[in-house]
């Protein structure tokens, strides 16, 4: 599974479109983390615990992505998207987005 | 009384440490930026013909920041008179600047030679009490180009 933020794959050619795939996670936040965060509101600087969350439900996002793809039959993503949306106090939707091509 | 005491304690401690931690954040920003100069982010979508001869792969880097007490408590300050509210500026420029950091980072590990079509999205995680923004998100995401080493 080739994924990627461009329109096409350098050296090859698309044979068919399947359509947009998608894959969302919705997370909320741990309740020692966040205090944590409320410290680190007081010092300032990075908050790793919630940069690690971030990362990890982005990854899971994009697991989603490719599964619904395999499933359709492709063999790339194209034109990848990332998009962040805030659902309620304290929980995030992380979502992506891509079209589904297959590739020669 | 000891809710002036306490509040000028983090007043102060944010001041401190706030300073502090921004001023070496910006020092290992500047450093690993020098070190990164040879894979530059391109914000364009195509890829120049001669390119043809490589492979692909998706890189991202993201970091959450915080703000500190000292400049929260300052930003609120400004909200009252309104203009540019400099103390928000720097953190999320230190925000950007290092998620493009991580970006690149892993661009590097993969052995890449540019990273093409380079998006940010960037947003407020935590709005605290009184709907305060207290830290930002961002995530720079593109596409590292790795070409062979021959045709370097």
């Amino acid at each position: 599974m080739i994924l990627t933020t461009l329109e096409n794959v350098p050296g090859k050619s698309i044979t068919q479109h399947l359509g947009l795939v998608q894959g969302s996670t919705v997370r909320a936040k741990h309740a020692g983390r966040d205090l944590m965060a409320g410290l680190k509101n007081i010092f300032g600087g990075e908050l790793k615990g919630y940069t690690e969350l971030l990362h990890e439900s982005r990854e899971e996002a994009i697991n989603r992505m490719v599964e619904q793809a395999q499933s359709i039959g492709a063999n790339a993503i194209l034109n990848i998207r990332f998009s962040t949306s805030s659902i309620t106090q304290g929980a995030s939707e992380l979502f992506t987005y891509g079209t589904a091509v297959k590739l020669d | 009384m000891y809710e002036l005491i306490l509040f000028l304690v983090l007043l102060a401690l944010g001041f401190g440490f706030g300073q502090y931690l921004e001023n070496q954040h910006y020092k290992s920003i500047i450093d690993r930026e020098s070190s990164l100069k040879h894979i530059p982010a391109i914000a364009t979508k195509h890829l120049p013909a001669e390119f043809s001869p490589c492979s692909t792969q998706m890189v991202c880097g993201n970091v959450v920041i915080s703000i500190d007490f000292f400049k929260k408590f300052v930003s609120g300050l400004r909200s009252i008179v309104g203009g540019r509210v400099s103390s928000y500026e720097s953190l999320i420029d230190r925000a950007r600047r290092e998620a493009i950091l991580r970006m690149k980072e892993q661009a590097a590990s993969e052995g890449a030679n540019y990273v093409f079509n380079v998006k940010m999205e960037t947003s407020s995680i935590s709005k605290g009490r009184r709907d305060s923004v207290g830290s930002v998100e961002v995530l720079a995401y593109g596409t590292a180009i790795i070409q062979p080493a021959s045709t370097t």
